[in-house]
């Protein structure tokens, strides 16, 4: 690869530029979420821009607690997350683990399945799906929300774990079973302790997923808002006393929102890519 | 388990092995067994939550079953559909708003994701850096990043606007004027594309070096090396996130929900199709006609992903055998 380094140089600079202004375009929108966060209820609507706020209104934050009840909707948001975690660890774990080394009558069928369930999309089940819990008088509870996620009813986790656990040598499998060990023995012990990139990763898509949720309170817990979660409170915020001058609380709610988020991405983002691309799930 | 029940099965076996060791021996021969146990969940759910739904949708969309229906619902053939064929404007209009919006969200989110991970791949200094800026808006919430971008693209006071008057060009009304409506809703599905760039990295990352070395060695330009290994390698992760985002993409609601009214602004050029089914399911509670429209989308997407499958042979590479043909 022998290069003329004038033209090298030239291709180095266009590179760093593009990345440089990419980066700070994608960076703009949650700088100001930050600075409009921090604004006071008159300086939202001048026209002008003002990215540092003058005064900083630090206040915004224990001030949205009062207006609006967070730690409510944080403990419902938290046990919707909670069902989910437990599902993706437990269930999810479980069923990946026979669909990867368990050999059962009919498993490439149900595997088959499995995969087609991945491709079904919710608009097809979301209206049965409610009638049948308005049927056994479910609405207004956390019980839709709840009951799937324990049940581990995400076909793309299960399908993430068993294409990890296959990967793990089939000696390390023989040698524990001949060793006495259960099937539950050698889940618990041997295939989870060693599949913790892929474990990481699912539990990160399944806290995501639960924290991120609208559509399902939504329809479930619209009329009920003593369940209401942090996404259906930050939504009810916006049209809040009908205005744009609350942006700045619109943005303190949105904050709230967006740092436990990154949190979690941030302590799991080494075992996120390694636990999604070692379990092969992208080259089908 | 109760002692009485298991003393007297010890004794009619006549075996001194401890209960213990013979229930893992009815395990090591009944494994089968233990497999269908670990599915259970996955399969209760699977009937619960997929296939009696699935089934009942489409006998919902032949029926006039409305909020108050009481017992089984009025068989009504295909008179759903043909009211949706026929007299429902809002059908064409939201299904055509939602394949506008997927036209340009799934292909050009894809082309900045490719981009920016091919950018990001070139050894460059900082990389770690600049990976986790492109990425953190994907990790943002939808709900948040929604109601950002509303704040945002706000005519008076929107940063858009703000930025737009230092420039000197006049402000343009996002979320209230038709024209802008799903441009604004492509811009904001643009923010996350980050997502599908750490997939895309993680795939470069992964294509082994002496296959550029070879190009190298064959007097081959980074062109030839993008054009014959690096985009060959990707087609399956480029194939896998195309047919997510399309199965996704029609499917686009909460945006659209929270950025502007159900009715989708104005003249509707926000309605996408969930939205209509959600209006016609959760507002006006006719779930029958709703379940006629939940099923024509899913016969939408299930054709395109089967058309998208079939034609993926001629242009993904599984590698496997199959050089021949690339």
């Amino acid at each position: 690869m022998i290069q003329n380094p004038k033209a090298k140089l030239i291709r180095q600079v266009f590179v760093y530029a593009i990345l440089t202004v990419g980066a700070v375009v994608m960076m703009v929108p949650l700088l100001w979420t930050v600075s409009t966060s921090l604004k006071t209820r008159d300086k939202v609507s001048i026209r002008r821009l003002e990215l540092i706020p003058d005064p900083v209104a630090f206040e915004n934050y224990p001030n949205l607690f009062e207006i609006r009840p967070i730690g409510k909707y944080t403990r419902n948001t938290l046990i919707i997350v909670a069902a989910s975690l437990f599902g993706a660890l437990v269930p999810c774990t479980l069923a990946g683990y026979a669909f990867a080394r368990i050999p059962f009558p009919g498993r490439q069928y149900l595997f088959g399945i499995l995969l087609a369930t991945m491709m079904l999309p919710y608009v097809v089940r979301i209206i049965p799906l409610f009638l049948f819990f308005d049927e056994i008088g479910w609405t207004r509870t956390f019980g839709p929300l709840v009951l799937p996620r324990i049940l581990g009813h995400n076909a793309f986790y299960i399908f993430l774990y068993r294409q990890f656990f296959r990967g793990i040598p089939n000696e390390i499998y023989d040698s524990a079973r001949i060793d006495g060990c259960s099937e539950f023995g050698v889940w618990w012990r041997i295939f989870m302790p060693m599949s913790r990139p892929v474990i990481a990763a699912v539990s990160i898509f399944a806290f995501e997923f639960a924290w991120n949720d609208f559509l399902n309170p939504l329809i479930y817990l619209g009329s009920n808002q003593e369940l209401w979660t942090l996404a259906l409170g930050l939504n009810a915020l916006k049209g809040f006393e009908g205005s744009d001058s609350s942006l700045n609380m619109v943005m303190t709610f949105s904050m709230l929102m967006i740092v436990p988020m990154l949190a979690v991405f941030y302590f799991g983002q080494k075992h996120l890519i390694t636990g999604v691309t070692a379990s092969g799930s992208l080259k089908g | 388990m109760a002692s009485g029940s298991a003393a007297p099965a010890l004794q009619t076996s006549g075996s001194r092995a401890p209960l213990r060791a013979r229930l893992s021996e009815f395990w090591f021969r009944h494994r089968s067994l233990i497999g269908f146990l670990f599915i259970l969940p996955w399969f209760a759910g699977f009937i619960i939550f997929d296939l009696m739904p699935f089934v009942y949708n489409l006998y919902l969309s032949f029926t006039d079953y409305q909020i108050g229906t009481i017992g089984a619902p009025p068989w009504i053939g295909l008179e759903n559909y043909a009211e949706i064929f026929i007299k429902d404007k809002l059908f064409s209009k939201s299904l055509y708003n939602t394949v506008y919006y997927l036209g340009f969200s799934v292909p050009l989110k894809l082309l900045f994701a490719f981009f920016i991970a091919l950018l990001l791949n070139m050894r460059v200094r900082g990389m770690q850096l600049y990976r986790t800026l492109f990425y953190v808006p994907s990790v943002v919430p939808l709900v948040a990043a929604t109601v950002i971008f509303a704040g945002l693209l706000n005519t008076r006071y929107g940063l858009f606007n703000q930025l737009f008057a230092l420039v000197g060009i006049t402000p343009v009304r996002w979320l209230s004027s038709p024209d802008w409506i799903k441009p604004s809703l492509i811009i904001l599905s643009l923010w996350g594309f980050g997502g599908q760039m750490i997939i895309f990295l993680a795939g470069l990352q992964s294509i082994p070096d002496d296959l550029y070395e070879a190009v190298a060695i064959d007097g081959g330009n980074s062109w030839h090396r993008l054009r014959h290994i690096t985009v060959p390698l990707m087609t399956p992760t480029i194939f896998f996130n195309l047919l997510i985002g399309v199965i996704g993409g029609f499917q686009v609601f909460t945006q659209v929900f929270i950025m502007l009214d159900v009715n989708g602004g104005p003249l509707q050029s926000g309605l996408v199709f969930m939205l209509h089914v959600y209006n016609k399911a959760f507002r006006d509670f006719e779930f029958g006609y709703a379940a006629a429209l939940s099923a024509i989308l899913f016969s939408i997407i299930f054709v395109l992903t089967v058309a998208l499958v079939y034609t993926s042979n001629r242009w993904v590479f599984y590698g496997d055998g199959e050089e021949d043909n690339t």
